[in-house]
């Protein structure tokens, strides 16, 4: 849901069906994968005032679809991003317990953070949390909804001898801190999982000490083998202050793919993918989020303005990169165009529009079991690029490459999708 | 005429003994295949929808908070969840899940409902509810709600006009997209014309909302929005916001007299009468099991299909939402007795007409508010 998605391209379906989401979950599924993802936006993006509208926007609220997304599948784990800042835990914890039953055991929240008054003006409470605030509040968020789905015992439900429930109590909780103040009885029984997959994506020094505490997995954004496994090594070695082991949280870096029957053939789709990700206008507009200024005369097939980034203005709102570190990003990239003699586009196409994996399937596969073997991930979130036939190659095509080699399941061996990622179960 | 049916689900059945009845199934109602049997069921028997209850604590036996039972179904799902855990499973019966608009953000009502509106290809509503009990106030912590009081006026009269506001906000947001936003237009670049995507800018005095919904217009363009109402405040709350009102009448009487004040305020309302509903003699014995006699704020009806015919013809409502006792015994005793009894007297349809739920009601389908007339 950025400028990763090709919405120009002819296979491009719709971002809003329900039976897109369909076709890629059951794709997914097909694959055997462990779970299918959806973001969260809570607010439109703007650039310089106006609603952003070069890239795919409009999504459906995630908890709802991946509810449909429950009674066509079986297996598949069905994470929802749902933000921790304009949201109360009583209603996250029942919605996500919710799913968790209707799913049979496979549901899994990504914790998310926001602080920005820009996505409160949609809410009753506006832009109330100042940003230092941002991961005190989401971590006693979790704390709070660990407590929720714990208020019930997993033996709570008798119903037998005229008993529906345990007579000593169900659902009971009290939590007095900086940000709940909250007591009375929890209305869901405890989940199938005990309690729902964790997920954070945080990057900061507090998002990693945060995902080192209490996730079970990270969504990261170091998809080079070099960083990645900085990032491991990094992360993995803060669980054990938590009294946790290293897989008791799995590392996902985000990624992309793209096949060709050849090396030339995958590189030359990967090009031309990256020229639609960046259009001309989309060029221009990451540029303007960077310098901070209207810079919509410029030729994006020219060199970069002349003029300095103005860093009192953030033109572009609702998207938390461009937030931090501009002026470096500036230099950076004005570095980067002089040595390699890029014009705007395709310096835009250089650093923002990464791709992970390029190259045939045999390639492929061998890159991505490369990543696993030498602790730069213990998996992938891939980002497909099309709606909705974005993971059929990769699942026709990577996958049973890696099931003969033996570094991935065949077929899954239980239900739950703590299972499939290898966590303890939860008593 | 013909009548509307819609059957409202709730746990094991609107008896608080329900699930110890026969053929109840207690171990199963937390799970997607209870719900699935029981939605598949109505349509089977061409209901027009169902509703799934929904509040934001604990089932009780008292109004105003909980009390310490344990001999009765406690613990429930969310019911935009559970709508939409079944919506891929059924084609096209109506499905009407209740929030809360006293707690939950309008914001994420609307894209919640519209979401399932997307997923059901057109076939959800909503029941907006307000609640007034402290002890779900406390589950939020956000304000502090006096001992519930029905007299206490002020109070009540300030959670509709803050639930009105809920309701503007979510029709306003349902129709921040305007139809044909997305364009796809590979000149330009623009996969939206945002020329056609409305901030809703609503301020209120509870609460503002900036807009637009992040979730393109629902296929239905408004979801049904339906409301339950026991007296002249939610009647009027009724008439302003919703599509769709249920009412709760005593005999006949009752009935002439409560359509004809809804009637005076709003012609247009749709008006549905609920009833609790017993086929055969199980009623009693259950009654024994809890311990007193059902108390319902709707009438109870124990008798036959044909005699439930009789009644719901006589009453002159348009439509009926029938609260089964037991599920699924009473359910069934619907779609496999009632509906052919009804089916014989020419009074209900025998085959799905409409695709969408509005259509099955006459409804249109509106244009957004925001669309420019050209």
């Amino acid at each position: 849901m950025n400028n990763t998605t090709v919405w120009s391209d002819p296979r491009s379906g719709s971002q809003i069906d329900f039976d897109s989401f369909k076709h890629l979950a059951q794709t997914a599924e097909r694959g055997k994968f462990d779970f299918f993802f959806l973001a969260e936006g809570l607010r439109l993006r703007e650039m310089k005032g106006r609603i952003h509208d070069l890239d795919v926007v409009g999504r459906p609220e995630s908890l709802t679809v991946l509810s449909a997304l429950s009674a066509v599948t079986t297996h598949l784990g069905l994470a929802a991003t749902v933000n921790s800042t304009f949201n109360e835990p009583y209603e996250v914890a029942r919605r996500l317990a919710s799913l968790d039953h209707l799913s049979g055991g496979r549901a899994a929240w990504n914790v998310v953070t926001s602080w920005d008054a820009f996505t409160g003006e949609n809410f009753r409470r506006g832009g109330y949390l100042a940003e230092a605030d941002r991961y005190t509040r989401a971590k006693e968020f979790l704390q709070t909804a660990r407590e929720l789905w714990d208020s019930w015992a997993p033996d709570a439900l008798t119903r037998s001898g005229g008993e529906f429930v345990r007579p000593d109590g169900i659902g009971f909780f009290e939590h007095r801190g900086q940000h709940f103040d909250i007591r009375g009885r929890f209305d869901v029984p405890r989940p199938p999982q005990g309690n729902p997959v964790i997920i954070q994506a945080g990057d900061s020094e507090e998002g990693r000490e945060f995902a080192a505490s209490s996730s079970d997995v990270i969504f990261s954004r170091h998809s080079k083998l070099e960083e990645g496994r900085i990032f491991y090594r990094d992360v993995k070695s803060r669980l054990a202050k938590y009294g946790r082991a290293p897989e008791d949280l799995k590392i996902l870096p985000a990624v992309t793919y793209v096949l060709g029957d050849t090396q030339e053939e995958a590189e030359e789709r990967a090009a031309e993918i990256r020229r639609a990700q960046v259009g001309p206008q989309t060029a221009i507009l990451f540029l303007e989020a960077i310098w901070g200024r209207d810079l919509s005369g410029y030729d994006p097939d020219g060199p970069l303005p002349d003029i300095e980034p103005d860093l009192s203005t953030d033109v572009s709102k609702g998207r938390a990169q461009f937030r931090r570190d501009r002026a470096e990003t500036a230099a950076k990239w004005r570095a980067l165009a002089e040595e390699k003699n890029l014009s705007i586009r395709e310096l835009v196409i250089e650093t923002a529009a990464p791709q992970t994996f390029v190259g045939t399937a045999a390639s492929v596969a061998a890159e991505i079991d490369t990543f696993v073997q030498t602790d730069a991930a213990d998996g992938f979130i891939f980002v497909p690029h099309i709606t909705p036939g974005g993971l059929d190659d990769l699942v026709d095509k990577v996958v049973p490459l890696l099931q003969e080699k033996g570094v991935f399941r065949a077929d899954y061996t239980g239900p739950t999708l703590r299972h499939h990622l290898g966590l303890k179960e939860l008593s | 005429m013909t009548l509307h049916l819609a059957v409202a689900l709730d746990g094991a059945g609107w008896h608080p003994a329900a699930w110890r009845a026969e053929g109840a199934q207690p171990d199963r109602l937390f799970t997607a295949g209870y719900w699935a049997d029981l939605v598949v069921e109505a349509e089977r028997g061409l209901l027009d929808w169902v509703t799934f209850e929904d509040s934001l604590s604990l089932q009780s036996s008292r109004y105003d908070g909980p009390d310490g039972r344990h001999d009765q179904v406690r613990g429930k799902l969310d019911a935009v969840l559970l709508a939409a855990a079944v919506a891929p499973l059924t084609s096209k019966i109506g499905l009407i899940p209740t929030t809360s608009v006293t707690h939950t953000e309008p914001f994420h009502v609307a894209i919640g409902i519209a979401s399932l509106d997307h997923a059901s290809k057109g076939r959800a509503g909503w029941r907006p509810r307000v609640s007034g009990r402290p002890d779900e106030a406390a589950h939020f912590g956000r304000r502090e709600f006096p001992p519930f009081d029905l007299a206490n006026q002020g109070f009540i009269d300030d959670l509709f006009e803050e639930a009105a506001d809920a309701v503007e906000v979510v029709r306003r947001l349902w129709d921040s997209w305007e139809d044909d936003a997305e364009i796809r237009d590979a000149a330009t670049g623009r996969f939206i014309d945002r020329d056609r995507l409305h901030y809703i800018d609503f301020e209120g005095r509870f609460f503002s909302v900036k807009g637009p919904s992040i979730t393109p217009r629902p296929p239905q363009g408004q979801p049904l929005v339906t409301s339950l109402g026991h007296g002249p405040g939610p009647y009027a709350f009724a008439a302003r916001n919703a599509d769709v009102l249920y009412v709760t009448p005593t005999d006949r009487d009752d009935a002439r007299r409560i359509a004809g004040e809804v009637r005076e305020l709003n012609p247009g309302l749709k008006v549905f009468a609920d009833l609790v509903v017993f086929f055969g003699d199980h009623k009693a014995r259950l009654d024994e099991l809890d311990g007193a006699p059902l108390e319902s704020d709707a009438h109870v009806f124990e008798g036959t299909p044909a005699q439930l015919a009789d009644l719901l013809l006589d009453w002159g409502f348009e439509g009926y939402r029938l609260r089964p006792g037991v599920l699924p015994h009473d359910l069934t005793a619907i779609t496999r007795g009632l509906v052919p009894e009804l089916q014989a007297r020419g009074a209900f349809r025998t085959v799905y007409e409409t695709p969408d739920l509005r259509g099955r009601l006459g409804l249109a389908r509106p244009a957004s508010r925001y669309a420019r007339v050209s």
